[in-house]
């Protein structure tokens, strides 16, 4: 919690809430307001990267929680978005509804997430990385190769949600949906960060001793990480299947895993809205490169195969330069710039 | 049996080159604490640079491969001191994520320039086999296995004799004592990434001599993990022995899955099955350094 010039609170209430103060309850309104407004005056295209980032912002800010928060490293947040998008696509092919669906497949891989979690009561650090990886190569080779459930390699087809009768069969319809969805997951999260757990967690991750000296029961604590994070994951892995109405095992690789480690280095760790900046910026980079191969090509026939090629180095190296230059991510780049304009003519 | 047998040799060459991309691994981790998941990208970039200088630009063999040794010694020092250097002292996710940075740069690097067709050396050895306990085996299985066990013998022997190998050792041990004794720390991190990047690519110039070689060669990387936790992350031995014991695990367990149960692909699993049983019964493997600490 950054304590902000001028704020002064005279109970502890008041400063455990989530909009400390009433202009930024209304700008945030006015942001809502605004996003909810965006699809008319978008094309289809545009609203597909919105239902997206609302996708990645659910799996950016749960892997966040774990990494960022409880300082557990894992490598296999994609395989639990997969474990979510294919129990959702088991569960709707039985003919369960949506609103049933999208729970359960938060809580099988919340199962699955603490099974794999397990490690941790005796790993921290590189070691649970490690572990971690193993987690998701395994869970990669169950989605290939368990045919009954998972379709095997040929994946899986997902029918539109349905909520009471009504349809969302369309972009501008899902993008709703996702943004809702994607609301409540971050209000889970930054609720849970103002209880107890979640400064058992934030004392887990700053010192494990001493979490444990001050009475955090650590493997309890660690396990809860790894079920709320990967119960977060599975829901967006369920909204995932349900957007993309087709899933293959391709789709969770750990090239998954790594994207959202890339979204909470690049937003920031340990921030809720570092998560919600790095789940927009990664998002978006693919989809400006195409942009920019679309439009180079036009003057340089070769440059856009190579530019796509490029795609994977580009974000190879936007994470290494941000890494090196910009270690504490975008949320505090722009706690900067609020900060800056704050005192806008005197700098100093 | 006899394919068991087959398998189990195919397995020790397969893992003769785990070794080597494990050495690399361990000898960084032991002098710099860094965990590398570029090392499967080192292997790729290896080969391709010896694939270059052999095929595009019609080197003889051993020139080429003494011109890619010299190529991955500067690429370490490049790697080190432009990536690596700026991250020390940062968390352990912050370093991890750097390697897995820079190694979607130097795939997409080796994709840019040569694609992502999968390319054949031009034969080295030659291709008639030969006969080991009536079964044949091809040479370049025999020189690989060779050229393993010959490097790991020179390194280690590099880091028991050798000034520059004990000064590394010290490094590992304790960075601050070291400096204070007249050891440049920075000189040895710039050097252990230049020779983990030069035993890489030895393991990559094998590699495109048995296989041939693709852009997803890097994904060897990942089967270092399981070698090095089951050797000991910071032991030159275990990472030897672990990457042996692997190759042969994951090939024979391939065979029997596929045998009695009829699953296909089991020998990308196999290995990192067995990673998580050690992880939770050895977590320092067999000839790791033991750091007592309950969590």
């Amino acid at each position: 919690m950054h304590g902000q010039c001028g704020l002064f609170f005279r109970t502890y209430a008041g400063e455990a809430r989530i909009f400390p103060s009433r202009f930024l309850m209304v700008s945030m309104g006015l942001f809502g307001t605004a996003l909810c407004l965006a699809p008319l005056a978008m094309n289809n295209y545009l609203v597909s990267i919105l239902c997206l980032i609302n996708i990645a912002v659910i799996g950016a800010v749960s892997l966040n929680l774990l990494t960022g928060f409880c300082g557990q490293i894992s490598l296999g947040h994609g395989a639990f978005f997969g474990v979510g998008a294919y129990a959702a696509a088991y569960l709707a092919s039985l003919g369960l509804p949506f609103l049933a669906v999208l729970p359960a497949a938060g809580l099988v891989t919340a199962a699955v997430g603490m099974f794999f979690g397990l490690p941790s009561l005796r790993l921290k650090g590189i070691y649970l990385a490690i572990a971690t990886l193993a987690a998701q190569l395994i869970l990669e080779y169950v989605f290939l190769h368990w045919d009954a459930v998972t379709g095997g390699s040929s994946g899986m087809a997902v029918d539109p949600p349905q909520v009471f009768g009504f349809a969302f069969d369309s972009d501008v319809k899902m993008f709703y949906l996702t943004l809702a969805v994607a609301c409540v997951c971050v209000l889970i999260v930054c609720n849970v960060m103002r209880t107890r757990l979640g400064r058992a967690f934030v004392a887990i991750r700053d010192h494990h001793l001493s979490a444990e000296i001050v009475g955090v029961d650590l493997f309890a604590y660690k396990l809860r990480a790894f079920g709320i994070s990967s119960f977060l994951a599975g829901v967006g892995g369920a909204l995932w299947a349900f957007y993309t109405m087709y899933i293959t095992p391709e789709q969770f690789g750990i090239g998954l895993s790594v994207s959202y480690l890339a979204m909470i280095i690049i937003g920031g760790l340990g921030s809720v809205l570092g998560g919600v900046f790095g789940a927009v910026f990664i998002t978006i980079l693919p989809e400006f490169l195409n942009f920019l191969a679309h439009h180079a090509g036009a003057f340089f026939t070769d440059i856009s195969g190579a530019l796509l090629a490029m795609k994977e180095g580009v974000f190879g190296l936007v994470l290494v330069l941000f890494l090196i230059f910009e270690p504490e991510g975008l949320a505090n780049r722009w706690r900067l710039v609020k900060a800056y304009w704050k005192l806008y003519p005197f700098a100093h | 049996m006899e394919y068991y047998l087959q398998l189990f040799i195919s397995g020790l060459v397969v893992g003769s080159i785990y070794s080597l991309v494990a050495l690399g691994f361990v000898i960084i981790y032991k002098a710099t604490k860094v965990v590398n998941f570029a090392q499967g990208e080192l292997v790729m970039v290896g080969a391709y640079i010896c694939f270059a200088l052999t095929v595009q630009a019609r080197l003889p063999f051993l020139v080429a491969f003494f011109m890619t040794l010299a190529f991955s010694f500067i690429l370490g020092i490049v790697i080190e001191r432009l990536i690596l250097r700026p991250m020390i002292g940062e968390p352990i996710i912050s370093v991890v994520m750097v390697t897995i940075g820079l190694s979607s740069v130097l795939k997409s690097l080796v994709q840019l320039f040569w694609g992502t067709q999968i390319q054949v050396f031009p034969p080295v050895l030659p291709q008639e086999p030969v006969m080991i306990a009536g079964l044949p085996v091809a040479p370049v299985y025999l020189a690989a296995f060779a050229l393993s066990v010959i490097l790991f013998l020179i390194f280690s022997a590099f880091f028991k004799y050798s000034r520059l190998g004990i000064s590394m050792r010290a490094t590992a041990f304790d960075q601050q004592a070291a400096a204070s004794m007249g050891i440049g720390i920075k000189n040895i991190f710039a050097l252990s990434w230049c020779i983990a990047a030069m035993v890489s690519s030895i393991g990559g110039v094998i590699l495109g001599n048995i296989n041939g070689i693709n852009a997803q060669l890097g994904h060897l990387g990942l089967k270092v993990f399981p070698a090095v936790i089951l050797g000991g992350l910071d032991s030159l031995l275990g990472a030897a022995l672990g990457g042996l014991i692997v190759g042969v695990l994951e090939n024979v367990c391939d065979g029997a899955a596929k045998e009695f149960l009829g699953l296909g692909g089991f020998k990308d699993v196999a290995a990192f099955i067995l990673l998580v049983v050690i992880l939770m019964i050895k977590p320092y493997g067999l000839f790791g350094a033991r750091e007592i600490e309950r969590v």
